[in-house]
Parts: C-alpha cells; structure tokens; sequence
C-alpha cells in the first residue's frame, strides 16, 4: 500500500514537472507572438516597395529605408570581409598552432571575456581608434570594423569548438598519408569544421544587423538622403532608422517604425535560415 | 635478408616516464613483423616512433637512432612529412574521410602533387583490385565511404594507404574493431601485400601474429623481451615470460 502510495507520487512530480517546463516553452512562443502580432499590425499596411526604395521624408507616407537598407548591406558585407579570416585565423591559431601555455590560456580566456563586453563599449573603442586615431572618419569602415571587434569573440569561439569536433583519427589519417599541417588543414580539418564555422559566422553577422548602439557612438547619421557609394562614406543603418522613427513625436511614424523592423526581422531570419540550411547541407555529406 | 628499418638504443619518453626502453630491432624486407605484448606495453608507441606519428604527442622525447633505409628518422635528414609519405599506416578502427571512395584513395597523392586524372583513376581501380574490394564498390565509388561497412571501411584505408606506393606500411591493431568474416579478409590480403610492401603489425591476437607473420617481437613494460621468427617464438621461445605469455598464462 505505502509502495503504492510513493510510485503514485513520483509520477505525480514528473507529470508537474512535464507540465511546468512545457509552460516555460508556451512562454517564449507566447510573448514572440505578442510581439510579432504588435509588429504586423502596425507596419504590414505601410510596408510596399516604395517604403524599400524611398529616402526617408519628414512626411510619414513618404518614408522609406533605401539609405538605411543599403547601409546595413554595406555595413555587414564588410564586416564579414574583415571578421570571417581573422575569426577563422585566430581560431586556427589557437587550436591546431598555440602550444598548450600559459599565454595561449591568457588569450582564450580574454576572447571568452571579450564576448561578454557590452556593445556600446566596443563603440566608443571604435570611436577612438578607428574614428580619431586612424582618421576613417565616421564612415562605413569605422562601422564595419567596430562591428568586426564586437562579433569577432562570439565567430572564435564557435570557430574554435567547430574545430575542436573534427576527430583526431582523421588528423592522423592525413598526417600519415605524408601530408604537411597546412594540408591537412585545408583537405581535413577546414571541410569537416566548415558547418559550424559558417553557424557561428553568420549569427554573429545576424548580431551585427541588429545592433545600434555601437553605431551611434562611432556615429552612424540619423537621416541620410544619399546611397553610401565607397567605405568612406557615411551611412545609416537599419537599426538606427527603426529608432530614430520610434522616438518621433507623429504618430504615424510608430508605424513605419514597424514596417521597418519587419524589413530587419525578414532580413535577419533569412540570414539565419541560409546558416541552417548550410549547415544541414554539409552535415548529411559529412554523417557517418 | 635485408633489413629495411634497423632500430638502435630506442628510448622513448612521455614526460619523465621511460615508456620505450632501450629497443633494437631490425625489420625486414617484404615480411611481415608483428609485436604483440598485454596492454600498455610499448608496442603502438614503438609503432608510432617509426613513422614519427608521436611527435603529435607533446611532451614526449626520443632518444637513440631509428634508421630507415639507412638514413636516421630523427636526425633531420629525412622531413617527417617525407618519412609518412615512404613509411604508411593503418589505424585500429577504420577513419576514412568523409569524402567519396575515390577521394579517400587518391588523397594522399593529390596532397603530393599527382593530379592527372588517368593517373589517379588507374591508381584508384588498382589499389581497389589488391585489397579486393574493388567487385565490392565498383559502382560506387563516387559515393561516400562511410557508407561502406566496418570491414570495407578498413580494406579501404589500407587502399588509401598503399596508394601512396610506401616501402613500409604500418598497422595499428588493423582488425580489432571488426568482425571475424572481416578479419580473416584483411589477414588474407595482408599475406598478399607482403609481396611488395614491408607490414608491421601490432596485434592483440596471438593466433594472428601466429597465422600471417614472419617475424614476432614480444613487448613487456616498453621492454622487447624476444625478437625472433614468429615459429622460434611461438614453438620454441628462450624467456619464461614470452612462454607464459603466449600459452596464456597471463596479460
């Protein structure tokens, strides 16, 4: 009877316990879709092609996010120029060239730091270096290379675990084959880590889109009636846009506000799907 | 008989640890060796010293002269990558590429340079035919290797191994991971390669060093005990613990 008495008990718990962290799922999905609903509400009607091709206009029905659209394209091409070598180098480095010391330590355990620094201090790193020091102005590159600092831990970091899966037994099977380290890096180690190298890229990428506040200090314009035409120019993007509309006094304005986050929103997922969808790909010619 | 790779005063450290000691050994030509020896003996490491694989290793030190024929290994004359290249290996379980079968076979030589496409094709159907599996994946040899199975994996890597053309192939445990149907495919094939290669087998199965060597070297704590022919080993062996160990008495 007591034996009973506990075996019921515990398939209590565990049918609470189902229920509860079932609960904590329902949450997230609940509050995207508050949020998503909110979104499209507001900015489904004013999104059509003249809010993609128009400069932005003090008149809400004429606004648009040309400049800003081209500049986050701007902006995030380029970091992904300058972030995916050096993030994909350092993680090399580190994992299949630094000894096993003290110093190489040091570093990994500043990267992982480095991830944890909050964004607007990397804009006022890029403010003072790439800005005044190195004299690029308040430019697209100053942008691109702030944002590079700011992604650059989160793309080692996965570099590195991607790298850190890749079976030794094959390391070896190339190395017996009588093939240098830089072969088997490039025939082995790189095509098997790949996967999960562009995952990480591309969401630190993704990161990048969405982000204002480094932007802002290193000194992103608000309103840009120009297409940016070289790095050197200057630039607006999406984020700042969005925010720059948000805190107008009009009302309309909250509603292009929105159709704005969902040109960003449309943008970010696709981004995010190509990484999976990548990563999907590469992973069944590689599953054993 | 001429010796292909001759060992002299072979120390070997992980550490401070002496895991080798003081090992001289010739090996000969187109025979096949096998070391065998309890766990944690010495005779994967020894293996490994051959074709320098446990300089990945860090911390590790070698002391003593490994000639290959007649150049020392360790001495800088003869670049490690040169030496992998003449000196090939099998591992204990079967690591093919996640690529196709004919890239599996032909990756070696691309990396050294061979990139003429009849060349490779020839090499890929030959080095298929003599670890007879080619009846087996002829047609698919463009299709990945990992979907072959555990024994064909294992004829597959001696395929890519012997592509290469080495003097010396090395084997590490080769059918430890496979099943008996499969063992006995891949000790026929090796009676075959003998022919044209040198093989070194580390095994954990007396009854195969018994069946397909010539020469059994014995390992007992990073010590060979008895080097001889596997008969004079196996029938007639000079120390007590060789004797034990091959009747079964321990390890």
């Amino acid at each position: 009877m007591k034996e009973q008495d506990i075996t019921k008990r515990r398939k209590l718990k565990n049918k609470i316990f189902h229920t509860l962290i079932f609960l904590c799922t329902l949450f997230g999905i609940f509050i995207l879709s508050i949020l998503l609903f909110s979104i499209l509400s507001k900015g489904l009607k004013w999104l059509s092609m003249d809010f993609i091709t128009n400069f932005p206009s003090r008149f809400p029905k004429k606004a648009g996010i040309y400049p800003a659209l081209f500049g986050s394209l701007w902006l995030i091409i380029l970091t992904a120029l300058i972030s995916f070598p050096v993030g994909i180098g350092t993680a090399l480095y580190l994992e299949e060239y630094a000894k096993d010391n003290k110093f190489t330590e040091f570093i990994k355990l500043n990267i992982a730091n480095l991830a944890g620094v909050p964004a607007i201090i990397y804009g006022m790193l890029g403010l003072a270096v790439f800005v005044r020091l190195l004299g690029f102005g308040r430019s697209i590159l100053s942008g691109a290379l702030t944002m590079s600092l700011l992604i650059l831990p989160t793309i080692i970091i996965s570099s590195q675990e991607a790298l850190r899966s890749v079976p030794e037994s094959l390391k070896q099977a190339s190395y017996a084959l009588g093939t240098t380290k830089w072969q088997t890096i490039t025939g082995v180690i790189l095509p098997y880590a790949l996967p999960g190298i562009l995952t990480g890229t591309i969401l630190g990428l993704s990161r990048a889109l969405g982000e204002a506040a480094p932007l802002i200090v290193v000194g992103a314009l608000a309103y840009v009636s120009f297409i940016p035409k070289t790095p050197f120019d200057q630039f607006t993007v999406l984020p700042i846009q969005i925010f720059n509309w948000s805190s107008m006094p009009k009302k309309e304005f909250q509603n292009v506000a929105a159709a704005g986050i969902i040109v960003l929103l449309f943008i970010l997922l696709g981004i995010n799907s190509i990484a999976i969808i990548l990563r999907n790909k590469y992973q069944i010619r590689m599953k054993d | 008989m001429e010796s292909v790779i001759k060992v002299e005063n072979l120390n070997f450290y992980y550490g401070n640890f002496l895991a080798l000691k003081d090992i001289n050994m010739d090996i000969y030509k187109n025979n096949i060796t096998a070391f065998i020896g309890p766990s944690g003996c010495g005779k994967s490491t020894f293996l490994r010293t051959l074709n320098r694989m446990n300089d990945f290793i860090e911390n590790t030190r070698v002391e003593g002269k490994i000639l290959f024929q007649g150049q020392d290994i360790y001495s800088g004359d003869l670049d490690p990558v040169e030496l992998r290249r003449r000196i090939g290996m099998v591992f204990q379980k079967p690591n093919p590429f996640p690529k196709t079968i004919y890239e599996n076979i032909v990756y070696g030589l691309r990396k050294n340079g061979v990139n003429k496409k009849e060349v490779l094709d020839e090499v890929v159907e030959s080095t298929l035919k003599a670890v007879a599996l080619y009846d087996e994946v002829k047609d698919k040899i463009y299709k990945s290797a990992l979907e072959l199975s555990g024994g064909q994996q294992q004829r597959l890597c001696i395929a890519r191994a012997i592509a290469m053309q080495p003097e010396v192939v090395l084997m590490d445990e080769p059918t430890s991971a496979l099943d008996p149907i499969s063992t006995l495919k891949i000790e026929e094939l090796l009676l075959e390669l003998k022919k044209n290669y040198t093989i070194i087998i580390v095994t954990h199965s007396m009854q195969q060093a018994a069946r397909i060597s010539d020469w059994t070297a014995f390992f007992l704590n990073g010590e060979v005990i008895e080097y001889d022919t596997t008969e004079k080993i196996f029938e007639n062996p000079r120390d007590k613990r060789t004797e034990d160990y091959i009747t079964g008495r321990f390890g």
